[in-house]
């Protein structure tokens, strides 16, 4: 396995994405929203509101409070109600909105750096490389994995940062994040970009332009999204356990996508596509 | 062990029911520029790709450099550069960004990438433009560029697949000025696939004539003219006046003359080989008859391909 050509290989990749709009375009736009902008309402609404419309919302609140598992019913234990308010917004209704990060942001630079490279036709000088199939196949992937997990974290920061300036006078100091947090930083969202990504190796083998493959794409982050959203408003709450837990099954369906995408990345069938 | 650089016996590659490459059996020396001429779809660029182990063959067995491109392509790959159909670089990224990604994945070690690129930057002039996006670039500029790229690890073996495509007269003279020097001076190997006849003629030391996949006739120039056409003929244009009938006369018993026709001042004479030339002109020369011009009829390739590609259909 030569390294230097796996990492010569991402970092063209990035260099190119870099200079594709329609690509990094939305990498900046969503975190800005979720981050930024959804946290401030959040938190202001009910410092601003009439008392009786919180009064309101948090009925709403006081019935989910009496079905969660007590772990973490503990850290809504003696907070006034906007407090509840606050914890119970940003702590976990957003987080599932994170999730979406590292899937959009890797299957973003995949459509570009898989189906874009043979789109435009550079992909058969790059076949003629000295390089394995396995290490063209790593360095397309690290150059969609890292990013998205770098961005994710970063957007991650920003968020604990605007939480906790915005919510501190309310809280009285520092809160966020919530321990199940952690493992969504840690392994969930690493799981999901490896998701993102290589379901987008299996889609660029049977689409012709990046538009398509970013479409797709796309239509995945939502199903997945939709399915993450179901479950959790109805009966699941993003406890640590239920991270840990959702997190291993995206690593599961991740081992073989990946086993997937590996054995349909050749070089004789990609020059066949040419 | 040995000397050949690539030894191809009986290689197929079928697509379907399609045969691209149809049972080809050839050799190249090294330092030979090696040409494989033929129409569209004849097979050329997949042989190229079969050669450099990105596609396996269906059948047959081939070596390059001793080794077997299908089990060992990264080995191969590592020798050999190619220019392909489509020269398409990163448009994004600017000509020094392509060539030091290429230089890398070929294994130029980092401490001399720098100075290689600069290399090829000068030597095919792009110097001044070495920091554009290569979207900023004419056709030529890419065309070098794309030679660029295929060179800047020094392969022993190169193959060019249509290297002149598309540019215009100027370019294309100097795209294959270069290849002329490759061969004779770095002694690379050079792999030619085009159709353009006047090019290889130029070029290449052997060729391969290709169509449907199969070899229809595989040699030098000369080789290819001499099995086609065993006979030499030669064209003698007398000065102004002088009767060629006369002429003729004095010439059609001579040893190894075979044939002569005559039309007032021109006489087209049949031989069995070139030395009888000479015997000819002495001959009219001593019978006084006053010789203006002597031309020997060259086959050009075009004259061989044509022939060959029409004896195919
Ligand atoms: N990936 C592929 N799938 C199906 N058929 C193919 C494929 N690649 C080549 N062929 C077929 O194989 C034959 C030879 O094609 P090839 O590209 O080798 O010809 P060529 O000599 O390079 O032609 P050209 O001068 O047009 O470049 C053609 O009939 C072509 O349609
Ligand atoms: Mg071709």
């Amino acid at each position: 396995m030569n390294w230097r050509s796996i990492w010569a290989i991402a970092r063209k990749d990035l260099k190119e994405v870099r200079q594709n709009k329609a690509a990094w375009a939305p990498a900046i736009v969503v975190p800005l929203v979720f981050a930024v902008i959804m946290p401030l309402v959040f938190i202001i609404l009910p410092q601003v509101i009439p008392v009786d419309d919180v009064q309101r919302e948090l009925g709403d609140i006081d019935a989910l409070l009496r079905n969660m598992p007590p772990a973490l019913k503990a850290i809504f234990d003696d907070k006034s109600l906007e407090q509840m308010f606050v914890i119970y917004m940003a702590g976990f209704m957003l987080a599932p909105m994170f999730l979406i990060m590292p899937l959009m942001f890797s299957s973003v630079v995949g459509s570009d750096s898989f189906v874009g490279e043979r789109e435009r036709k550079t992909m058969e000088a790059l076949l003629y490389a000295p390089t394995s199939d396995m290490e063209l196949f790593l360095g397309k992937v690290l150059a969609a994995v890292l990013p998205a997990i770098g961005l994710s974290w970063l957007t991650y920061v920003v968020y604990a940062i605007v939480v906790n300036a915005a919510s501190f006078s309310l809280m009285g100091g520092l809160w966020f994040p919530l321990a199940s947090w952690w493992p969504m930083m840690f392994w969930l969202t690493p799981a999901l970009a490896v998701l993102g990504i290589s379901a987008t190796v299996l889609i660029s083998s049977r689409v012709k332009t990046f538009m398509e493959a970013y479409q797709l794409s796309a239509s995945l982050v939502v199903l997945v999204l939709a399915l993450v959203f179901g479950q959790i408003s109805g009966v699941l709450f993003l406890g640590v356990g239920t991270v840990l837990v959702i997190g291993t099954l995206v690593w599961a369906v991740d081992a073989l996508l990946i086993y997937l995408s590996v054995s349909n990345f050749k070089r004789s069938s990609l020059v066949a596509k040419l | 062990m040995t000397e050949k650089i690539i030894q191809v016996e009986n290689l197929q590659r079928t697509f379907g029911a399609n045969r691209a490459v149809d049972g080809m059996t050839f050799q190249v020396e090294p330092g030979e520029v090696f040409g494989l001429l033929g129409p569209n779809g004849a097979g050329k660029t997949t042989t190229v790709r079969l050669l450099n182990g990105i596609l396996p063959p269906s059948a047959g067995t081939m070596r390059v450099f001793d080794l077997d491109p299908a089990a060992q392509g990264e080995l191969v790959r590592r020798q050999t550069g190619v220019l392909t159909e489509t020269p398409s670089h990163y448009e994004r990224l600017s000509a020094r960004e392509n060539l030091e990604f290429f230089g890398t994945l070929t294994g130029i070690a980092p401490a001399d990438l720098p100075r290689r690129v600069d290399e090829m930057l000068s030597f095919f002039e792009l110097a001044h433009r070495a920091d554009d996006k290569v979207e900023t670039f004419s056709k030529g500029m890419k065309q070098r560029l794309a030679l660029a790229r295929a060179l800047i690890h020094q392969p022993p073996l190169l193959f060019l697949d249509e290297p002149t495509s598309g540019l215009d007269p100027e370019a294309a003279q100097q795209v294959n000025d270069l290849i002329a020097n490759l061969g004779r001076r770095n002694g690379q190997t050079v792999i030619l696939a085009t159709h353009n006849l006047l090019d290889a003629q130029r070029l290449c030391d052997r060729v391969a004539i290709l169509n449907k996949g199969r070899i229809l006739a595989l040699g030098s120039l000369k080789e290819l003219a001499r099995k086609l056409w065993p006979v030499t003929w030669v064209d003698v244009t007398l000065f102004n006046g002088a009767s060629a009938e006369s002429a003729s006369a004095s010439i059609q018993a001579l040893r190894g003359v075979r044939q002569v026709s005559a039309e007032k001042e021109s006489l087209a004479i049949q031989v069995e080989a070139e030395e009888i030339i000479p015997q000819v002109v002495s001959a009219l020369a001593a019978n006084q008859f006053p010789i203006l011009k002597v031309k020997p009829r060259d086959y050009t390739l075009e004259d061989i391909y044509f022939a060959l590609q029409a004896g195919e259909a």
